[in-house]
């Protein structure tokens, strides 16, 4: 094994196209564990933490550009307004230990279905930017996940940073897991209104062999919103909407049964994160508190 | 050879105080540990030393067709390759009781991840790379996995030819023990009940999950010998199975006990110890060997999964009349602790109550699932679970009060077991359940209690933000349990205790040396307070744990305070006996209380039992230093009848109980345990502080088997699915609720000081309470442990 | 290859490391600093946290080479890290915040001491200067078979010098990366909220 320090970003990109084989390592989350249990043995090891570049975030006009390496405890202290699902997907990744270090980067990189931000990215909407020596390109999220755990990227090519669009309105993410923290998902729901072009987009993870949308689910619920006035008259979306709206989440999902869960359940489950994560964004838009449950103790 | 690196030193503890028992004096390891310091197993270091590595069966149960070690030795940095056919005696197996298990797979490996070679080389990325090159081709047999395909008339034998001393009272070659206990008549008595509830439970795989994994470094000796240091929990036990395989004399294998990384009854059977000891001899140098968490799950046995059938009757004004019921353990593919876990399961079958009519099979499997043994609370952990489901429904159909209903039929002093023993200790079960009952419910609605928002950190899902309080449903639940304390059925279960006192730097100073295991539970905290409250000395010495000195048993069975402290007390006892003597040589002509009174040993001072002080103990020893080395034994126990199961089995029981709040979510089955309170009944507490975080950690993996922890199993293929600490799942701090411990101190007469072992009573209640909670939630039945969130949404 | 870096103060080397290896795997066999534990080695039982440039991380998912250059604080320096940062005063500034006074959250001396017995001392490592959040753990029998403990301490210390009163939720999400098998995590609770205390009330 070698293990490659490139201390540019160019370095980088030059290290890879010398060593297409090169795994790229920066929160070491996934890498390391592989290499720990002698799953992995690796030609080469590209150590993307000297690339300071990569730990940075601008924020744009329409969009955030996030470098790969910025940590998910960053995102969660810094762009919670900007990126507020994906602040709240971070928030669920792991323990407080890993989300200093690990990245969306990775996540992508990885490209596992139960990844804690790809529902979140793609419920924003976002374009992941990867490079060669040969150029850049920007991939589309909904583009970037091509199989379990393969992504988009040619061999040659490294994450460099994911676009993600600001938030034009609120966003949720929830994740259903068998411990209170440090757990891989279940599966996972995330949800953003996007008020200024009046869609929803959504994102379901660990419940189909890649991330995916509910496309009818959102479709459905962009007509009906449409139809009832709702982005105007901000009024209540009724049950039977949110119902139909969760059940076509349930429906888009195409799980398996393994050690963390059902097949059955992860249908379930997001259906049921579905209906709570549109009731809370709703709930949001329309301008009053989150909470949806004011109990006596308050 | 020279010491290694981590080489346990004696530690040396003063006190301002008294610093004696019943104080919560501080352990005598904590500096050494939050320092980082203490040297685990895992961090012994000798230079020049070598890595082990085992390589394991990769399926469950096969034929071994071939073994092809030549690209493995090739491999420069390769020290050694072992297999089978290297093993250098005729004793080519080992285990508790029965000696079933091979030190190296034999022609069969019988479940996942068995031991098959063993590889010495310079670094450990070199020996897994040997490991990978060794070539075994197996032909694959079926798979034995339940009591279905264990006992069907055609099955294939788990173990050919056995011939321990159960086989010849089992009904099956594939049932390692079985062990009914009949008291009274249950046909009779079924006729008087009322009412007659059945249910048939299901208790999944648990892991001990200590968090050190099995480790050990063994260093050759110039006499041919070797010297083990290693993180077991009972030395003795070990030296008996590890010598024999290796041909040497047990005083040629020297075993030292370096840091434990705690044990939980994981440690009890041996796991890397002989390899390693094999590696060393044959080497030459020192070889140390580490488990990684993938392989800690393979390298020691587990719970045992259960499934338990029960029939329990009362009366209409809520008296029990019978209780009916078979407890099958899977065992796995070795016997381990099973024919005890058997004993305990069947003995402690229905629980504190009183029951005159009882009828109770307990039987364990050989499979070829991961085999299973000792864990906190073996067998009474799974009775539990199920009987007090059983209590929970029979009350409801009488239509009391659980808790009533527990109190009304609870046993007490006097109660005469279903094994014919008498309780013949205070039993204080109904009053255990009025005070967990009596202390003050958790406020609702907590995740409110923050501020605006909800914090989802006090809700079902925690941190992933799966609810804001929708769907969450409370509930409450108790549950009670007895558990014996000590090694039962005639085990000879004594424990040895060297104490020495002298005179250093003009300070009475004493020694305690034992071989008992500290493996976290603080042992050597106590033994400390017992020195000091016996020998009215502040300093004691706590000499390393080893084989230089005789038995103490095992850490487990909640018998190290009892037994070994025990052992500690009677020695000071004989060597306060000794330094008097001295005195009275000395002194003796000085003052006629040394004739005449009661005299004791206070503040370094002998004096009488009116307080008068008669001399110091510094002028008393001066240079002389007085040792006693012997052994203790608690009151003998009987075996159990093998067709009835009457026998004074158990020496002490231990009672604990549980009320746990819990908060639902109902409609995706996730679960936040917001308080478990404990109650217990610990005789006298030597240890206050000790004694709650006993109780406090015993509690917790009482929760981790209710709502996360198992071991899952493929039905077809006997493979374990999830040995890693990413798909098993143990509580981490954002699960775990405050646990209130109300602490009760009401003496046993037959045990030092009073005492009543603590460890593992309070694992057997909290998981049947945190179910009872949830079926209270949720008014589902729930009739297995762990519960996942599918069972909870019926989806 | 070669590996430089700062560990507790002190330049170290680490010669011919794999290129695998962890930067715990250096720490513990190669640097002789096994305070840091080896658990899980993936990153989900944080037995193994150390702070890396400040920050606390699972040094098993560190690759040793990643380490290059850096600065590694492990348990074995974590009394003379909080003796510096206590000189420097910078707890101090982050201790006299506002939310301290309101006694909205975070718990008192002495509530924080009402469990503890009383009148006991351990003389044993006499003379080791310890950080508070060390004392604290023996003193609130936060320590039972000790493995945890290297990696709750690094974790622990750093949440009060972010965290200085902090709420029991804020101490159980920031130890939420720390599994501890032995204790049930109570008295884990009470040592921090004794720590914290002790660092109110020193200011």
């Amino acid at each position: 094994m070698d293990f490659l320090r490139p201390a540019s970003w160019e370095e980088a990109l030059a290290a890879k196209a010398e060593h297409p084989t090169a795994v790229p390592i920066a929160g070491g989350t996934d890498v390391m564990v592989e290499i720990n249990f002698d799953h992995r043995r690796p030609e080469y090891l590209l150590d993307l933490n000297r690339i300071g570049d990569l730990e940075e975030w601008e924020v744009g006009e329409e969009s955030v550009r996030l470098g790969a390496s910025v940590p998910y405890t960053k995102i969660m202290e810094n762009l919670r307004g900007e990126l507020p699902g994906l602040a709240l997907a971070s928030h669920t990744v792991a323990s407080p230990q890993i989300r200093n270090r690990g990245g969306v980067g990775g996540n992508l990189g990885t490209a596992s279905p139960a990844g804690d931000a790809h529902p979140a990215l793609l419920a924003a909407g976002a374009e992941v930017e990867v490079e060669s020596v040969r150029g850049s390109r920007l991939i589309p999220v909904d583009d970037f996940y091509t199989g379990v755990k393969r992504n988009a990227l040619a061999p040659d090519e490294l994450i460099r940073a994911v676009r993600i669009k600001k938030a034009d309105g609120p966003q949720q993410y929830s994740k259903v897991g068998t411990r209170n923290a440090m757990v891989i998902a279940v599966c996972a729901f995330g949800l953003a209104l996007h008020p200024e072009t009046r869609t929803v987009r959504t994102g379901i993870g660990s419940a189909a062999p890649t991330p995916v949308r509910a496309k009818a689910a959102e479709e459905f619920l962009n007509a009906a919103l449409e139809e009832g006035g709702f982005w105007d008259n901000g009024k209540i979306i009724t049950p039977s909407v949110a119902k139909q709206f969760a059940d076509l989440c349930s429906g888009a999902c195409n799980p398996i049964d393994d050690v963390r869960g059902t097949a059955s359940y992860r249908r379930h489950a997001v259906g049921v994160m579905a209906r709570r994560t549109l009731t809370w964004t709703w709930e949001s838009y329309r301008g009053t508190a989150g909470r949806t449950n004011k109990g006596s103790a308050a | 050879m020279s010491t290694p690196n981590g080489t346990p030193t004696k530690i040396t503890q003063g006190s301002q105080t008294k610093g004696g028992i019943g104080e919560s004096t501080l352990r005598p390891d904590g500096t050494l540990k939050v320092t980082g310091e203490f040297a685990y197993s895992s961090d012994m270091w000798h230079e020049d030393m070598l890595w082990g590595q085992i390589l394991r069966s990769t399926v469950a149960h096969a034929e071994i067709v071939s073994i092809d070690t030549s690209e493995a030795l090739a491999l420069a940095g390769v020290y050694a390759v072992m297999t089978y056919d290297d093993l250098p005696t005729e004793v080519k197996n080992y285990g508790l009781e029965i000696q079933d298990t091979p030190v190296l797979a034999h022609g069969k490996v019988r479940h996942h991840g068995e031991p098959v070679a063993i590889v010495a080389a310079d670094h450990p990325e070199t020996a897994r790379r040997a490991a990978a090159k060794i070539k075994v081709e197996y032909r694959e047999l079926p798979v034995i996995t339940d009591e279905a395909s264990a006992t069907a008339p055609d099955a294939i034998l788990v173990h050919e030819g056995r011939d321990d001393h159960h086989v010849g009272h089992v009904p099956h070659p594939n049932i390692v023990h079985r062990q009914p206990i009949i008291r009274g008549d249950v046909a009779a008595a079924r006729e008087r009940a009322d009412f007659v509830v059945e249910g048939e439970y299901t208790f999944g795989m648990q892991d001990q999950a200590f968090l050190g994994p099995e480790s050990g470094l063994a260093v050759p000796e110039e006499d041919g010998g070797v010297h083990l240091y290693i993180a077991t929990q009972w030395l003795h036990s070990d030296l008996r199975q590890i010598a024999p395989v290796l041909g040497l004399p047990e005083r040629k294998v020297r075993m030292t006990l370096s840091g434990v990384g705690g044990a939980f009854g994981g440690r009890e059977d041996l796991s890397m110890q002989i390899h390693a000891c094999l590696l060393a001899l044959r080497t030459g140098k020192p070889v140390k060997i580490v488990y990684n968490r993938f392989e800690s799950f393979f390298g020691h046995v587990h719970r045992h999964p259960a499934k338990l059938y029960y029939e329990h009757g009362a009366t209409k004004d809520g008296k029990l009349t019978h209780v009916k019921c078979r407890i099958v353990l899977d065992g796995g593919a070795y016997a381990s602790a099973s024919p005890a876990v058997v004993g305990n399961a069947a003995s402690l079958g229905v629980g504190p109550y009183v029951v005159d009519d009882v009828d109770i099979e307990a039987i364990a499997l050989y499979t070829n699932n991961p085999p299973c043994g000792a864990m906190r609370g073996f067998g009474a952990v799974q009775a539990c679970f199920a009987y007090e489901a059983q209590m929970d429904k029979l009350a409801d159909a009488v239509g009391v009060d659980r808790v009533e209903f527990r109190q009304l039929n609870a046993m007490e002093q006097g109660t005469i077991m279903p094994t014919g023993q008498p309780v013949d200790s205070p039993a204080p079960v109904a009053e255990l359940l009025r005070r967990v009952k009596a202390m003050p419910l958790p406020p609702e609605q907590q995740w409110l209690s923050a501020g605006e928002e909800a914090d989802v950190r006090q809700l079902p899902g925690g941190l992933s933000n799966t609810t804001h309080g929708e769907g969450v449903v409370r509930g409450v639940g108790y549950a009670v349990g007895i558990k014996n304390v000590g090694f039962s059925e005639g085990f000879d279960d004594y424990s040895t205790a060297k104490v020495r006192m002298e005179v250093i730097a003009g300070e009475p100073v004493a020694t305690v040396h034992t071989a008992m295991a500290e493996v976290g539970q603080g042992g050597v905290t106590v033994h400390a307070q017992i020195a000091r409250t016996e020998l009215g000395v502040t300093q004691v010495t706590i000499h390393p744990a080893d084989t230089q000195v005789g038995s103490a048993g095992s850490t487990s069975a909640s018998r190290q305070t009892y037994v070994t402290g025990g052992a500690v007390k009677n020695s000071c006892e004989l060597v306060r006996e000794k330094v008097l003597e001295i005195g009275r040589r000395r002194f003796g002509s000085y003052h006629p209380a040394w004739a005449t009174a009661e005299l004791l040993l206070e503040g370094g001072k002998v004096v009488t039992d009116g307080g008068e002080v008669l001399a110091d103990l510094v002028d008393v020893l001066e240079d002389e230093s007085v040792e006693v080395e012997a052994e203790w034994r608690h009151r003998p126990t009987e075996a159990f009848d093998l067709r009835t199961g009457q026998g004074n089995g158990h020496v002490q029981y231990s009672f604990a109980a549980h009320r746990a709040v819990v908060e639902v979510d109902t409609e995706l089955g996730l679960v936040k345990v917001i308080e478990l309170a404990c109650a217990q009944d610990v005789g006298k507490a030597l240890n206050p502080l000790s004694v709650v975080g006993q109780i406090q950690g015993g509690t917790i993996q009482g929760l981790g088997v209710a709502v996360m922890e198992e071991i899952i199993v493929d039905p077809v293929t006997a493979k374990v699915r999830n040995p890693s600490f990413t798909d098993y799942l143990i509580p981490t701090i954002l699960d775990t609720p405050t646990i209130p411990v109300d602490v009760l101190e009401l003496a046993d007469d037959h045990a030092p000081y009073g005492l009543r072992g603590v460890g593992e009573a309070p694992t057997l209640s909290s998981t049947p309470a945190v179910l009872a909670a949830i079926r209270n939630a949720t008014g589902l039945e729930l009739n297995r442990t762990p519960v996942r969130p599918e069972h909870l949404t019926g989806s | 290859m070669r590996v430089n870096f700062t560990v507790n103060g002190r330049p170290q080397e680490a010669d011919d490391v794999w290129e695998g290896e962890s930067l715990l795997y250096v720490l513990r066999e190669r640097l002789g600093l096994p305070g840091s534990k080896n658990a899980c080695e993936q990153g989900e039982c944080g037995s193994c946290t150390v702070r890396l440039d400040g920050v606390p991380v699972c040094s098993c998912l560190v690759a040793a080479g990643q380490a290059e250059g850096r600065d590694v604080v492990t348990v074995e320096g974590l009394a003379d890290f909080a003796k510096q940062r206590g000189e420097q005063g910078g707890c101090a500034s982050g201790a006299s915040g506002a939310s301290g006074a309101s006694g909205s959250c975070g718990t008192s001396l002495q509530d924080a001491q009402g469990w503890s017995a009383k009148g006991q001392d351990s003389q044993t490592g006499e003379g080791t200067e310890l950080a508070p959040i060390q004392q604290a753990f023996i003193d609130a029998g936060a320590v039972q078979c000790g493995f945890c403990t290297p990696g709750l301490l690094v974790a622990a210390d750093e949440m009060l010098e972010r965290n200085p009163n902090p709420s029991d939720a804020d101490i159980r999400e920031a130890l939420s990366g720390n599994l501890c098998r032995c204790t049930g995590y109570e008295k884990i609770m009470d040592a921090v909220r004794l720590a914290a205390a002790r660092q109110g009330e020193a200011v």
